[in-house]
């Protein structure tokens, strides 16, 4: 699977998912692109942040990571 | 006149500590006044509004403070938090209340103009609340709006040569000991060490990388000032091979009481003459050490540096000349499975420049880690799951008697299939024909 597969397959399980679930774990991640090693699954997921598609969000202590915009949003928070 | 009443919090100030409630006081009385003119960039008033959310969290109970958020700054996944009130209306200067951590730097060594330029730029753009320092070690700037979040974040990195620190499920900010700067117990360069892995692991630093947050700390000698064997997944702890360097003629000053024990840190109080076999050789955690006439004599194999020796007689006693360090695993605070300690993995490792034998073991922890560990899991929690021999095995180390505590008890070393005659499935009858039980 070449980088942009991987980003592709992982979009496409997370939007199969939106409906009941819009954050998920960076390990949930592993199982989306399982021929590539944790850290390479790590680095794609944090270059599709830079490029908007996915978003981070975080308690302070761990981080949960979603499709931009999906799930409780900014708007939420009086943020836009 | 307060804006809020808050009577409950008025209360904590009655005791002999100093108190955080007088300190909101103080800093919202200073931002009301404004006698430097500052153009406040969120509401002048957020330090009355921290004080009427948490008397109103002391009223009822509970906190009203809602959990994370996706807020942070351009290409980083850690060092903001979001907060937010969920009684904006009531408290609206603290509606939107972000936390920034902010990367101290090593052995925490500040300017004073550095310090003012922060606490400037604290109040220009944020509440001017801050805690020096979080439990990980950074610079906490308490509260802020989304909108200045970028700006503070400019403002540190163009002008003033500072970095976010980790938080979440990044590397956090590694924290070190001041160690070869002013220490005297230094047996490596903890400040160097510290920098070094900053910067080579900055990716793991500002974006999630890991299971759950994982700490580096590093402290100079077993003194552990940064507490690092307690609070760290990974601790780097100075220790040395060879010998205690002994000086027996200042030993003898220790005795003859010309020199204040533990460098006269106790001197408040009248505790008697210096009785060296009562204060240092009953102490020694392992025995090894007696007099032999007026000689002071250490069984150096039987030591296992806890400094405690040195640190009553430094004149007399120094730490050995080969130097390097320990290092730990596993430590963690008590939220799942209560607290733990660091356990040894490398008992003695020179550290030396560009530190490559500590990165190979730093990296087959994190590769083992990421692929075994579950959500949330810290890494003392997977080794208690899986076995400290799983994690000799994924770093590629050897057990060695250091690694066990006390022998017959807890035992972490099995056998595997292949390592016994006839694997598991061998006919146990047969073979207890010829070897009764
Ligand atoms: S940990 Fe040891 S070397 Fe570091 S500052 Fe403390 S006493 Fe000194
Ligand atoms: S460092 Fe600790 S264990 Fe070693 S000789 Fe001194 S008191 Fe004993």
């Amino acid at each position: 699977m070449d980088r942009d597969e991987a980003k592709k397959a992982i979009v496409e399980t997370l939007e199969k998912k939106a409906k009941t679930k819009s954050k998920f774990y960076l390990k949930d991640f592993y199982k989306m692109v399982p021929d590539e090693k944790p850290r390479a699954v790590k680095n794609i997921v944090n270059e599709m942040v830079g490029e908007g598609t996915l978003e981070y969000w975080s308690s302070g202590s761990t981080t949960m990571i979603g499709l931009a915009g999906t799930g409780k949003q900014a708007a939420a928070e009086d943020e836009d | 006149m307060a804006k809020h009443e808050t009577p409950l919090l008025d209360q904590l100030e009655s005791g002999p500590w100093p108190s955080f409630v007088s300190d909101l006081k103080q800093e919202a009385e200073s931002r009301a006044k404004n006698e430097k003119g500052i153009e406040y960039q969120i509401p002048q008033d957020v330090c009355e509004d921290i004080l009427g959310v948490l008397e109103l969290s002391y009223k009822h109970g509970r906190t009203h403070w809602k959990h994370g958020g996706i807020v942070g700054v351009f290409g980083y996944g850690g060092g903001v938090i979001g907060r937010y009130c969920d009684q904006p209306k009531m408290f609206p200067g603290v509606a939107h209340f972000h936390t920034m951590r902010v990367n101290q730097p090593a052995g925490k060594f500040y300017t004073t103009d550095y310090l003012k330029k922060i606490c400037d730029l604290w109040e220009f753009r944020g509440s001017g609340v801050t805690n020096m320092h979080g439990s990980t070690g950074d610079i906490i700037l308490l509260g802020t709006t989304t909108p200045q979040l970028e700006e503070i974040f400019h403002e540190l990195t163009h002008n003033m040569d500072q970095d976010l620190g980790g938080s979440g499920s990044n590397l956090r900010t590694p924290a070190d000991c001041i160690g070869a700067a002013r220490c005297e117990y230094a047996c490596y360069d903890t400040q160097a060490l510290c920098y070094d892995l900053t910067q080579e692991y900055q990716d793991e630093l500002h974006r999630p990388a890991f299971p759950y947050k994982f700490k580096f700390k590093f402290d100079g000698c077993p003194n552990c000032c940064v507490a690092s064997i307690a609070r760290s997944d990974m601790s780097f702890i100075g220790t040395w091979r060879d010998n205690i360097r002994i000086d027996q003629e200042t030993v003898k000053a220790y005795i003859g009481g010309e020199i204040a024990p533990n460098a006269g840190a106790h001197s408040g109080r009248d505790w008697g003459a210096f009785d060296i076999q009562k204060e240092v050789n009953d102490l020694c955690p392992t025995g090894c050490m007696y007099m032999d006439g007026d000689k002071l004599v250490i069984d150096d194999k039987e030591c296992t540096r806890c400094m405690h020796c040195i640190n009553v007689m430094p004149q007399a006693l120094r730490i050995g000349e080969d130097r390097g360090l320990s290092i730990l695993v596993g430590a963690k605070a008590p939220i799942l499975d209560g607290a733990q300690m660091g356990s040894l993995l490398v008992p003695f490792i020179k550290v030396e420049e560009p530190y490559d034998e500590i990165k190979e073991v730093i990296e087959a922890i994190w590769d083992w880690w990421m692929e075994e560990g579950k959500n949330r899991e810290r890494l003392g929690e997977l080794i208690k799951r899986q076995g400290f021999q799983k994690l000799l095995e994924a770093t590629n180390i050897k057990a060695i008697p250091q690694h066990v505590q006390e022998p017959r008890h807890n035992p972490y070393i099995f056998w595997k299939e292949d390592e016994v005659e006839g694997g598991w499935d061998r006919d146990i009858n047969k073979f207890r024909k010829d070897h009764l039980r």
